[in-house]
């Protein structure tokens, strides 16, 4: 009778990966592996200024004195950093003058994974820049933004059309030495977003980046720059998908956030990478640094992630909490199925006064999966009357996966008030059965119970998403009711 | 609308039901009453297909269907409806949304299209006054925090909204004080139909002071050893159940 209970279990929570295709176009590749000469490579590619290439270099150089770091719960084979195609372009006009040149197996696959680059259908309200390998390929609503002060556009583009500003703020938030992924990410960063809000402006509509994982053997190595001016306001999602492979892919993003005084910046992900397949085998590595600085009084930045892709996740979106009063956000919620396994949490800096953060976060772990979360809360000498506030909830499907919190709290000010509150469910079949004796099938139930669990992120997310992320937290489990 | 014969069913090597057969026609109200251990909440579980429990032997017709090959859903869908002794609690899931993905569910089964946001809150506010149950409730996560008194009523509160056509209620009364007794005996009383029957498994004869039934089983070690009318209820509360023990091993040493 329990194994029979299993097997629903385990039908529920195994249903394909639907993003698992592949888009059949020529692309132009960096030949494998990594050297000076490949990081020259793909700074030439993308016309860059000398000082950008002399800032790569240095990434590279002291990429090669770092080690893999091996504190996180996770496992896997050494990378064979030579193995990889550190740059993988689609072939296709350079620099498209409008969207309609755009080669039309690229905006077939973009429309395939749900995501417009027609301005036309503006429904959305939705501005995307789309990344599919090492470049940016499109980029919607760019006029229309500009007219209000608003830079969106690609890291290259960026690079050429505002070269000031590139230069003030990349790395101003994550140093390129700031650790191993980070080194090898600037060395090697192909593309990315890049968006700029003016002093007072509140960004009208959201912004989006879509990045996807095209070619065979490639790493995926994108930078995101986004700087709130003061006053300003924008709201932010990423999305990924990749191909299913059977081999690993590793991509290694970084993210930065500067927020001046009294700004606001919202930073939403629905992560749904490739996670390999139930007996584990291909997914991607996503070994990502997210970090946002609140440099201005008053300022706040918030993270809400979901996270239900991936082989293996590594990511910790921080705050660092420079200016006086301002506040950071984290809420999250990360799904691990199968053999997937996560490492993931965030931190929270306090340095100036009055500093406030918040943290929520919700892992569901099903199969054979391992989901962690690992979290540093730190109140510096100086940041007199922060507040800090953690919730760690974890839900488990099935006696076969494993749930972990690592929180690390570091507390100079006696000023601060920290806490942290952290509970361990398991989807009981009482639960199941209750939902059943009222009409509801099991996978709805399991979906019910999930939804009800992740609800307080769920939240978070611009309207636009949250239908869209409560599929995929239900498609991602589905088959592991256990 | 429910004949079951000589259902037998157990856990784990353990013969629970051992025999049971009993039928009940619309508009009955049926007592199962028994000491503890006899079976009266393993029978309400096997009707309902909870998992834990296999059924070895005999057979349940529900409906003019085969009730023990439906799936849990499939039976509640169908009119078959359990009033946990136990309610779980759904955290992050609000009781009026689970009452109204439930009832969509029946509907969908049915047939019938979906109620709307406000047919769906019309039909709540009429069936809320039956078991007293507020507004500020229902928007609380399913069960979470609520006492004993309140599971109990949100119980029969569903019921209301799922007009099932056969009612089990498990032991609701255990737990409850007077006036929470009264509330959800006039809940139920108020659903009483010509066309549904209910199934009131209980340890004492007072809940079917105010739930008055057309019979009362007595279930012994997996056996309903004695069937009767509401006096029946009245005698065992009197004697006790001992009276039926001593009875029964009487008959047993005298067939020896």
């Amino acid at each position: 009778m329990y194994e029979e209970n299993d097997d629903i279990l385990q039908q529920v929570t195994t249903s394909e990966y639907k993003y698992g295709f592949v888009t059949q176009i020529e692309s132009d590749d960096a030949p494998k592996g990594l050297s000076e000469d490949i990081v020259r490579f793909i700074s030439g590619k993308k016309n860059e200024p000398e000082w950008l290439l002399e800032w790569r270099l240095k990434a590279y150089r002291h990429w090669l004195t770092m080690e893999e770091p091996t504190w996180p719960n996770v496992d896997y084979p050494p990378i064979n950093y030579q193995d990889i195609i550190y740059y993988s372009a689609p072939k296709q006009k350079l620099a498209p003058n409008s969207l309609d040149e755009i080669d039309p197996e690229l905006r077939r696959t973009f429309e395939k994974l749900g995501i417009s680059l027609q301005e036309q259908k503006r429904l959305t309200g939705v501005a995307v820049d789309a990344v599919i390998d090492s470049v940016s390929v499109a980029t919607t609503f760019k006029d229309e933004l500009a007219k209000q002060g608003i830079i969106f556009c690609s890291m290259s583009e960026a690079v050429q059309e505002h070269p000031e500003l590139i230069r003030k703020y990349i790395g101003s938030v994550v140093p390129t030495t700031d650790n191993y992924f980070t080194a090898l990410n600037s060395a090697v960063f192909s593309d990315g977003s890049f968006c700029y809000i003016p002093a007072g402006v509140r960004c009208p509509m959201e912004l989006s980046t879509y990045f996807r994982i095209n070619a065979a053997n490639t790493g995926q190595f994108e930078r995101t720059l986004i700087v709130a001016e003061a006053g300003s306001y924008v709201s932010y999602l990423e999305g990924c998908t990749a191909p299913m492979r059977d081999e690993n892919q590793l991509h290694a993003a970084v993210v930065e956030i500067f927020a001046g005084e009294k700004a606001e910046v919202k930073y939403s992900t629905v992560q749904n990478w490739y996670p390999g397949d139930k007996e584990g085998k291909g997914g991607i590595y996503n070994f990502v640094t997210k970090r946002g600085l609140c440099q201005g009084d008053h300022s706040k930045i918030s993270w809400t992630q979901v996270e239900t892709g991936s082989s293996i996740t590594w990511k910790y979106p921080s705050v660092i909490l420079k200016g006086d009063h301002s506040i950071g956000e984290f809420y999250s919620v990360a799904v691990t199925n199968n053999f997937q396994q996560a490492d993931t949490g965030t931190k929270m800096i306090h340095l100036g006064s009055h500093t406030r953060s918040r943290i929520v976060s919700k892992g569901i772990s099903a199969g054979r999966s391992n989901n962690s979360y690992r979290g540093l809360v730190q109140v510096a000498r100086k940041a007199d009357h922060a507040r800090n506030f953690s919730q760690c909830d974890s839900l488990l499907l099935g006696d076969k996966c494993g749930a972990h919190t690592f929180p690390y709290i570091e507390v100079k000010n006696p000023t601060g008030i920290v806490e942290h509150e952290a509970t361990t469910s398991k989807i009981g079949e009482d639960q199941i059965f209750y939902c059943n004796q009222r009409g509801v099938d099991t996978e709805s139930a399991v979906a019910l119970i999930i939804n009800g669990f992740a609800k307080e992120v769920m939240n978070q997310l611009p309207m636009e998403f949250a239908v869209e992320a409560q599929k995929l937290l239900a498609i991602s489990l589905e088959g592991s009711v256990g | 609308m429910l004949n079951i014969q000589d259902l037998r069913a157990g856990i784990e090597e353990m013969e629970i039901l051992r025999g049971i057969i009993l039928q009940i026609r619309p508009g009955e109200v049926h007592a199962i009453m028994g000491p503890n251990g006899s079976g009266k909440s393993t029978l309400a579980s096997v009707l309902a297909g909870r998992s834990d429990f296999e059924v070895t032997g005999g057979s349940v017709e529900f409906m003019g269907k085969n009730l023990l090959e439906m799936s849990p859903e499939d039976r509640a869908r169908e009119g078959l409806f359990l009033a946990f002794q136990y309610p779980v609690e759904i955290p992050g899931v609000s009781t009026t949304n689970f009452i109204k993905t439930a009832v969509n569910e029946v509907r969908k089964h049915r047939g019938e299209e979906p109620l709307d946001a406000v047919a769906f809150l019309k039909l709540m506010k009429e069936r809320m006054k039956l078991v007293q149950i507020d507004q500020s409730l229902l928007s609380r996560s399913l069960n979470e925090g609520f006492s004993g008194g309140e599971k109990k009523r949100n119980e029969i509160f569903q019921m209301a909204m799922l007009e099932p056509k056969l009612a089990i209620l498990d032991e609701t009364d255990s737990g409850l004080d007077i006036d929470a007794l009264r509330i959800v005996a006039n809940g139920v009383n108020q659903c009483r139909g010509k066309d549904n029957a209910f199934l009131i498994v209980t340890h004492y004869q007072r809940l079917l002071e105010y739930i008055e039934p057309d019979y009362v089983h007595i279930l012994y070690k997996g056996r309903i050893v004695r069937s009767g009318t509401k006096e029946l209820a009245l005698e065992l509360e009197e004697k006790g159940y001992d009276f039926i023990k001593t009875e029964l091993e009487t008959a047993d040493q005298a067939q020896q």
